[in-house]
């Protein structure tokens, strides 16, 4: 299997708070890979490591083989292959849905304005969302706001997709619409580092799960091994509390 | 000779209305170049100081920044803490006073760079009113600094900040008059001229003022009505205050 990511010993410190300690793990070519772990523990702040929206302190992340954090590498190429779908959807208030994913592959990528409309509207039928094409993201629901997110980042035709807790700020009835576009995903070969608290999703979708505690990896395994019958107490107190709750 | 107030009114508006259109024609110029020009000026500086630094920058670039940041802050304090009655004496009798240059150029350049100073302030707050969501959304598909805010941050700043830019526009109208100091053709410079040969100060600057009242009224009236067609539907945030980017008032349709 082609690795994508290669990270170790990854650092990260906000001020006197150690938040990534010890961080490695790699990625293969199409794994969708679920990061897990109670509040705080550093899920959100490894996904920014690895876009570099957060710069790490020690260790290293290499993409491909190519060292990510060397002063010369080419952010903007890597940004596009490596697309992010964040908690609060984050889509442009001054954008259409539709100009929304249009504007990077036109931009950042060069397209013509034929080409990033065409990928646009076949990546917002994708998720559902090709009939609100038009329409400002104020005018539409979480659960939409964040599917035309997803087609944003898709129209940019990344390699890998990182999602941050990507159904953690919906109404409970718009999850499973968001979740839906993301098993569909699950099945094209994209690369997909997914911080969840959808244990479900988590469970039945990816072929690794990363259990992060304190800034560590406490426990790596496939889902089924990681959820029946985890090795480290830590792993097995959080699902106990999660799925109890 | 007149005897009332409205006779020499009458009077004084026969014999110097011209004077007095040339003055009005000449303060709309510099207030309207003036505070384009101070936009822009604003949008540079404020784009430039947001200019992010990073670790992973070398010691060239972090220095760089780091002196365009001190260069740029410097201007905009110098600016805002001197009057523009002293800076327009210093500019014109120290940087053009080699040069032979139209007043109505150096006025034009006095106003603007005076008003950038203002501005670059407005657009930082501006652009700290827009929620830092909307560029990581823009840096995560891969736009640089200057892309972020061209296609993303900026055109929802400058909706933002729409009143204050109209407000500096407002200030500019009467604020051009200090521009007589170097005897620029503006509307109080043209008071100057009216009444030097009746001595009527009362009755001329009476009339400079209802002049300037009817066009910093009226702009302020035409601002809010292309504010409100610019609003289209939905809600949009204004800044509350020139300096503090967080007093900020939600509006709602
Ligand atoms: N930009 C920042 N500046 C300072 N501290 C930060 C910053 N970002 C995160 N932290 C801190 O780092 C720690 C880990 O945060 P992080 O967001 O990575 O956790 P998380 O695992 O994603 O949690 P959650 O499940 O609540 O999203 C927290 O203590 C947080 O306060
Ligand atoms: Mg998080």
């Amino acid at each position: 299997m082609e690795t994508v990511f290669e990270i170790k010993h990854l650092q990260k410190s906000f001020g006197d708070n150690v938040v990534l300690k010890d961080i490695s793990f790699n990625v293969a070519k199409g794994e969708i890979l679920s990061i897990i772990g109670s509040s705080g523990s550093g899920k959100s702040t490894l996904l920014r490591c690895i876009n570099l929206l957060e710069t790490p302190d020690g260790g290293s992340i290499s993409y491909h083989g190519e060292d990510i954090l060397s002063p010369r590498f080419e952010l903007a190429r890597y940004r596009a292959k490596v697309g992010m779908v964040f908690q609060q959807f984050n889509l442009f208030n001054n954008m259409s849905v539709l100009e929304n994913c249009m504007i990077g592959r036109m931009k950042i990528l060069g397209a013509s304005k034929e080409e990033a409309r065409s990928v646009a509207m076949e990546n917002l039928s994708k998720v559902g969302m090709e009939a609100f094409a038009g329409m400002r993201p104020g005018r539409i629901s979480g659960g939409q706001k964040q599917r035309a997110a997803i087609a944003r980042a898709l129209s940019m035709s990344p390699e890998v997709l990182l999602f941050d807790e990507p159904t953690s700020a919906l109404d409970p009835e718009m999850v499973g619409e968001v979740l839906k576009v993301m098993r569909i995903l699950a099945t094209t070969g994209l690369t997909m580092l997914v911080v969840t608290h959808e244990m479900s999703f988590a469970r039945d979708v990816s072929h690794k799960v990363i259990f992060m505690d304190e800034g560590v990896i406490a426990e790596q395994a496939e889902p089924h091994k990681l959820f029946t019958s985890p090795e480290n107490p830590r792993t097995r107190q959080f699902l106990d509390r999660f799925l109890n709750s | 000779m007149p005897q009332t107030f409205w006779q020499w009114i009458v009077l004084l508006l026969d014999e110097y209305g011209s004077l007095f259109i040339k003055g009005t024609v000449n303060t709309m110029i510099i207030a309207v170049s003036g505070t384009l020009i101070g936009f822009a000026i604003g949008l540079g500086v404020g784009v430039l100081r947001t200019v992010p630094v990073n670790k992973r920058d070398t010691p060239l670039k972090k220095a760089l920044v780091k002196l365009m940041n001190f260069i740029l802050a410097a201007y905009v304090e110098i600016f805002r803490g001197t009057p523009m009655i002293v800076q327009s004496m210093v500019i014109y009798y120290g940087l053009f006073g080699s040069v032979n240059i139209s007043k109505m150029v150096a006025g034009v350049f006095i106003v603007s760079i005076n008003t950038g100073s203002y501005m670059a302030e407005i657009v930082r707050g501006g652009i700290l009113s827009v929620d830092y969501g909307q560029s990581e959304g823009a840096l995560s598909i891969g736009m640089n600094h200057f892309q972020t805010m061209r296609y993303v941050v900026l055109p929802q700043a400058i909706r933002n900040i729409m009143p204050s830019i109209g407000n500096e526009f407002v200030v500019n109208i009467k604020d051009s008059s200090v521009l007589s100091v170097i005897s620029v053709f503006e509307l109080f410079f043209a008071g100057k001229s009216a009444s030097g040969t009746y001595w009527r100060y009362f009755e001329v600057y009476t009339i400079i003022a209802v002049i300037y009242f009817i066009l910093t009224f009226g702009v302020t009236r035409l601002l809010r009505l292309a504010e409100r067609r610019m609003d289209g539907p939905g809600s949009f945030t204004v800044t509350g205050s020139q300096t503090d980017s967080r007093s900020v008032i939600k509006v709602k349709k």
